[in-house]
C-alpha cells in the first residue's frame, strides 16, 4: 500500500474504487439495454429484408433510416443533442444514469447492424427447412435465428461493449463521472498524471476481460 | 394420395416473366416411390415445393390425403406440414445443434413433451444407422451421414409423405446407394410415399417405381420406370435412359465400327424384365451358322426388373444374318440393326 502511495500521490484510492464501480455499472446497464435493443432492431432490419418473413419495406426503411442516423453520429455530439430528451427522462443533466440514454441510443444501431449481418449469414436452407416442418415465425426466430448466428452475435456485443466503454469515459468528460471524470477533473485540469494514468490502466483491464469474456463464449457456441 | 391439377408457378423477374412450372397434372399413388426427372432449371425444384407449399401455385390446385393444401391457411397450413417430411441437397441441419437435437426438432415444433422425444430420437437414430453418433455435431459428420440425420429429422413425425429435393447429388456414387438404400427401406418399413426430384437417371433406375420428366416447367413423359426405360418416347427421356444403360463412348465406337465393317450387321438388343436373363447368344451361335460379336453391353436392375442393351455384331451368310435377327426379335427382346446414320435414327 506504501508502494503504491509512493508511486501514485495524488490517487485517491476511494475515490478511484468508486469511479470504477460508477463506470462499470454504466457498462453493466447500457450493454444489457443495447443487447436487447439493438437485438430487436437488428431482428427487424432482417425480417423486414426482401424474401424474408416479415417482409416489409416501408418498416425497413424506417428502421434502416434511424439506424443509419444515429450510428453516423459522433457519440460526443449525440449527447448533446440528446440533452433536452434526457433531462425529460432522467431529470438531470448530470450523473451516470443521465449519461445512459446516449450511451443506449448511440451504441444500438451500431449493434442492430451487427445483429442483421449475423443473421444474414444464416443459411436460408436451414429456415426454409425449420418452415417445411411447420414451424411457426416465433420459432424460427428463437429456435434457428437466433441460435444459429449466436457466436456473431456473442462477438458483436463484445465489440459494442468496447466501444460502450470509450463512450462512457467521453461521457465522464460532459459530467457522468466514472473513471473517465476521474481522470479529465482530477487527472486533466489539476496536472495529476498518475491519476490518469491509474484510471487508464484500469479501463484497459475492463476492456481485457470483456474481450476475454467475449471471445471464450464465442468459441464455446461456435460448432461449425 | 397426391393430386396435382394443372399447377402452374409463374416468376416475375427483372428479365422479365418465367415459366418454372407451366400446367402439372400428377397423380401419386400411396406407398410408392415417385421420380421427377429433368435436366438443371426445368422446374423440378419449384415442383416439389409446391408439394409442401413452400412455394404457393400461381395457379391449379394440389391435394394430399384428400387435403387442398391450396385452400388452407396459415395454421392449416403448419399443422400439415407437420405431415409431410422433407430432404435437401445440402441437408439445411441446424449446425449449433447436435444430431439428437436436430432430430428432436421437429417434435418440439409439434409440441411432443421431452420424455416421448428423447425416446422417438433414439428410434429414429437407430432406424438410420447412427447410433453412437446422437452427440455429434453436424461438423463433425460425412456428408452421408448428415442426409441420414435429415432422414431422421424428416421422419420424426411419422409423416405419410417424404419429398426430397436432391436428396443425393451432394453425395459420392457409394454414399448415394447407401442412402437410396434407406430410403427403399423406410419406404417398405412405413409404406412412406416419397417424391424425390433429380437429374440422375441413375437415382431413379434404382428406387422409383414410375418417374415423370420434365422439359421446361412440363412433364413430357411419364409412366412406370420399366417401361419409360424400355419405350423411351422423347428425345430427352432417351438421352435420360442412355445415362445408365450405355456407357458415354458407345455411341464413337459403334460409329467407327461401321465405317470399317462393310458386310456384317451391327445391331441393339435391347432386353427388359425376364428376358434379361436369358442366355440368348450362346443360343443364337448354336442355332445358326453365325459369328457373334459382342461389343458392349450393360444390364441394370430397376425395382420392377432388370433392363439392359447389348450391342453385337453378327457375321454370316446375309440370308442366315437375317434368319438370326429374325430369331431374337422372337425373343421379346427389341432389335435394332444400326445403319451408318446414328443411334438415334435406326431402322429396326
Ligand atoms: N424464386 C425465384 N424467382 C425467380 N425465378 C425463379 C425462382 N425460383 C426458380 N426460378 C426459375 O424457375 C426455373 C426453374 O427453377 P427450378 O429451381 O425449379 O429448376 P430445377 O429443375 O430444380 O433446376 P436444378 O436442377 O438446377 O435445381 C428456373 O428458370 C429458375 O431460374
Ligand atoms: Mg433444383
Amino acid at each position: 500500500m506504501l508502494a503504491l502511495a509512493t508511486l501514485f500521490p495524488n490517487v485517491d484510492w476511494e475515490d478511484m474504487w468508486e469511479a470504477t464501480l460508477e463506470t462499470l455499472y454504466m457498462t453493466g446497464i447500457s450493454v444489457t439495454a443495447t443487447f436487447l435493443l439493438g437485438l430487436i432492431l437488428g431482428l427487424l432490419l432482417f425480417l423486414t429484408e426482401r424474401g424474408n418473413l416479415w417482409q416489409n419495406k416501408p418498416v425497413q426503411l424506417i428502421i434502416a433510416g434511424f439506424v443509419n442516423i444515429f450510428r453516423s453520429i459522433p457519440f460526443i455530439i449525440l449527447i448533446i443533442l440528446l440533452v433536452p430528451f434526457t433531462t425529460l427522462l432522467v431529470g438531470t443533466m448530470l450523473g451516470a444514469n443521465a449519461a445512459l440514454p446516449a450511451l443506449i441510443i448511440g451504441a444500438a444501431p451500431f449493434y442492430a447492424r451487427m445483429v442483421e449481418i449475423a443473421l444474414r449469414e444464416i443459411d436460408k436452407g436451414v429456415i426454409e427447412a425449420a418452415k417445411s416442418m411447420g414451424a411457426t415465425d416465433i420459432q424460427i426466430i428463437y429456435k434457428v435465428l437466433l441460435p444459429e448466428s449466436l457466436p456473431a452475435l456473442i462477438s458483436g456485443i463484445t465489440v459494442t461493449a468496447i466501444a460502450l466503454i470509450s463512450y462512457i469515459a467521453m461521457a465522464g468528460v460532459v459530467g457522468a463521472g466514472g473513471l473517465g471524470t476521474l481522470a479529465y477533473l482530477d487527472g486533466f485540469q489539476r496536472y495529476q498524471n498518475d491519476v490518469t494514468f491509474v484510471s487508464t490502466v484500469i479501463i484497459l483491464i475492463i476492456v481485457f476481460i470483456i474481450q476475454w469474456i467475449g471471445d471464450f463464449f464465442t468459441q464455446k457456441t461456435d460448432k461449425r | 394420395m397426391i393430386t396435382l391439377k394443372n399447377v402452374k408457378k409463374v416468376f416475375h423477374t427483372k428479365d422479365g416473366v418465367v415459366n418454372a412450372v407451366d400446367g402439372v397434372n400428377l397423380t401419386i399413388n400411396k406407398g410408392e416411390i415417385f421420380g421427377v426427372i429433368g435436366y438443371s432449371g426445368a422446374g423440378k425444384s419449384t415442383l416439389i415445393r409446391m408439394l409442401n407449399m413452400l412455394e404457393k401455385p400461381t395457379d391449379g390446385s394440389v391435394d394430399i390425403n384428400g387435403e387442398s393444401l391450396t385452400s388452407f391457411n396459415n395454421k392449416q397450413l403448419r399443422i400439415a406440414r407437420q405431415n409431410i417430411g422433407m430432404i435437401f441437397q445440402h441437408f439445411n441441419l441446424l449446425w449449433s445443434r447436435t444430431v439428437r437435437e436436430n432430430i428432436s426438432f421437429p417434435l418440439e415444433i409439434s409440441g411432443i413433451n421431452k420424455k416421448e422425444r428423447i425416446k422417438r430420437v433414439d428410434e429414429l437414430i437407430d432406424l438410420v444407422g447412427l447410433s453412437g453418433r446422437g452427440d455429434s455435431y453436424p461438423s463433425q459428420l460425412s456428408g452421408g451421414q448428415k442426409q441420414r440425420v435429415g432422414i431422421a429429422r424428416s421422419l420424426a413425425n411419422n409423416p405419410d409423405v417424404l419429398l426430397c429435393d436432391e436428396a443425393t447429388s451432394a453425395l459420392d456414387p457409394k454414399t448415394t446407394d447407401s442412402i437410396l438404400n434407406l430410403l427403399v427401406d423406410i419406404n417398405k418399413k412405413l409404406g412412406l410415399t416419397i417424391v424425390l426430384i433429380t437429374h440422375e437417371m441413375h437415382v431413379i433406375r434404382k428406387i422409383c417405381n414410375r418417374v415423370a420428366v420434365m422439359e421446361e416447367g412440363r412433364v413430357v413423359e411419364e409412366g412406370p420406370v420399366l417401361e419409360v426405360f424400355r419405350t423411351p418416347k422423347r428425345t430427352i427421356t432417351q438421352d435420360f435412359v442412355k445415362q445408365v444403360t450405355e456407357p458415354e463412348e458407345t455411341e464413337e465406337t459403334i460409329q467407327h465400327l461401321i465405317q470399317k465393317e462393310g458386310h456384317s450387321q451391327i445391331v441393339k438388343l435391347t432386353f427388359v424384365g425376364g428376358t434379361a436373363e436369358r442366355p440368348l447368344i450362346s443360343d443364337l451361335i448354336r442355332k445358326f451358322e453365325v459369328y457373334v460379336n459382342i461389343l458392349q453391353g450393360k444390364i441394370s436392375q430397376t425395382r420392377d426388373g432388370a433392363y439392359g442393351t447389348l450391342f453385337i455384331q453378327i457375321d454370316g451368310q446375309p440370308e442366315t444374318v437375317k434368319e438370326a435377327i429374325y430369331h431374337i426379335q422372337q425373343q421379346e427382346v427389341e432389335v435394332e440393326v444400326i445403319t451408318n446414320v446414328g443411334i438415334g435414327n435406326t431402322v429396326s
